[in-house]
């Protein structure tokens, strides 16, 4: 989850959110050395006392500034489309949930075997228990087995909603009549929470996503006492 | 049925030389080194005395019986390689209700048709099939079944 005055990213809890955070290092670190270096040519500029005002062209320099700028965009641009293409690759999902959006809360189907569904209210601020966090917690959480690859397919019952998890690298748009895929795995067991991404009323900032990853044995109980309660 | 022309090499057709007769058929045994003989043997007695159990069709349903025990949910689909999957839930729940119509009017078992069901009950949202299912009750449904 997010920290109170947080400026980077929150950490990864799966390989491709782990790649997005490096590929953002990498690209932060080019545009901070081009403007460190613009900046400063900036202030040599302003500060120099002596100008050639004769200089009308120059060869050499041209032809530098514009292949340097061309390479540093391919390095910038190759391992932006590896990851683009990461994400796209065809796996083998072992779990199918269902997130459908509504007005204004998420609803999980986990319908493989049984037919088990819920819904998932966020917990008002009143209501909340010593040490849970405002507007993110839920009462019930969406909880998957770790280190297995999950399919989520997303969907809305009435406006446009979006399904958004940062430490997993996830924001999908619920639109309704469409069923939009996503798949991920999470690398180790922990509570990660979202919020809604797409303005759908009043209650838009009030309808949180939290995920709960556990190790296998822990999921099927989890399904066996969920299935019992309904 | 059993492959009683290999038992014996047939007559040479007229104009045909021992040489050119083709390969299709068992050779002659003795002019084998002991390796080809004892493989010559063995695929011999195979095609003569084994017999034929499991009919195409046999083999089939088992095949599609260990596919639903083992089935963990919906495998990926080429036909729909995308983030879009409302086609695929779609189709899946078309072709079940088009296998089970095929198959009672035929009046064989509708085994085969439980793979599109388990599919489209892992794809579609709960909501979504009580709606078709209403829908196909009422006789409102949209799809061609």
């Amino acid at each position: 989850m997010a920290h109170p005055s947080q400026l980077g990213f929150q950490d990864a809890a799966s390989p491709l959110m782990e790649e997005l955070l490096h590929f953002h290092d990498h690209a932060l670190m080019i545009v901070l050395l081009i403007s460190v270096f613009v900046l400063y040519i900036i202030v040599t500029m302003i500060t120099a006392k002596l100008t050639d005002k004769l200089i009308l062209d120059s060869q050499e320099i041209e032809i530098i500034w514009t292949v340097l700028p061309a390479i540093v965009l391919i390095m910038i641009a190759l391992p932006s489309l590896r990851i683009l293409y990461l994400m796209d690759e065809i796996n083998d999902p072992h779990l199918t949930i269902k997130a459908m959006g509504h007005q204004w809360y998420w609803s999980y189907e986990y319908t493989d075997y049984d037919d088990l569904g819920f819904d998932s209210y966020m917990i008002p601020t009143q209501d909340l228990a010593p040490g849970q966090f405002r507007l993110l917690e839920a009462d019930h959480r969406m909880v998957i087995p770790m280190e297995s690859p999950i399919r989520v397919l997303i969907s809305a019952e009435d406006v446009l909603h979006s399904w958004a998890v940062p430490s997993l690298g996830v924001k999908v748009d619920a639109v309704p009549g469409r069923l939009n895929q996503t798949t991920f795995i999470v690398n180790r067991p922990g509570v990660f929470y979202g919020q809604c991404s797409e303005i759908c009323g009043a209650n838009h900032s009030f309808m949180p996503i939290v995920i709960e990853a556990v190790p296998l044995a822990h999921f099927e109980n989890w399904t066996s006492l969920m299935m019992e309660d309904a | 049925m059993r492959n009683e022309a290999h038992a014996e090499p047939p007559a040479p057709v007229h104009g045909r030389t021992e040489a050119s007769h083709t390969e299709a058929r068992v050779r002659d045994t003795h002019s084998l080194s002991e390796e080809q003989h004892s493989f010559t043997v063995r695929y011999k007695s195979h095609l003569e005395l084994e017999p034929r159990t499991a009919t195409k069709e046999v083999k089939m349903a088992e095949d599609i019986k260990t596919k639903l025990e083992n089935y963990r949910t919906a495998p990926f689909d080429a036909r729909f390689p995308n983030q879009n999957q409302t086609r695929n839930c779609w189709s899946n729940y078309l072709d079940y209700h088009r296998c089970q119509k095929a198959l009672e009017a035929k009046g064989e078992d509708t085994l085969p048709c439980q793979w599109y069901k388990r599919v489209y009950t892992s794809l579609c949202p709960i909501s979504w099939v009580q709606k078709w299912d209403d829908q196909r009750a009422e006789g409102t449904f949209p799809g061609k079944i």
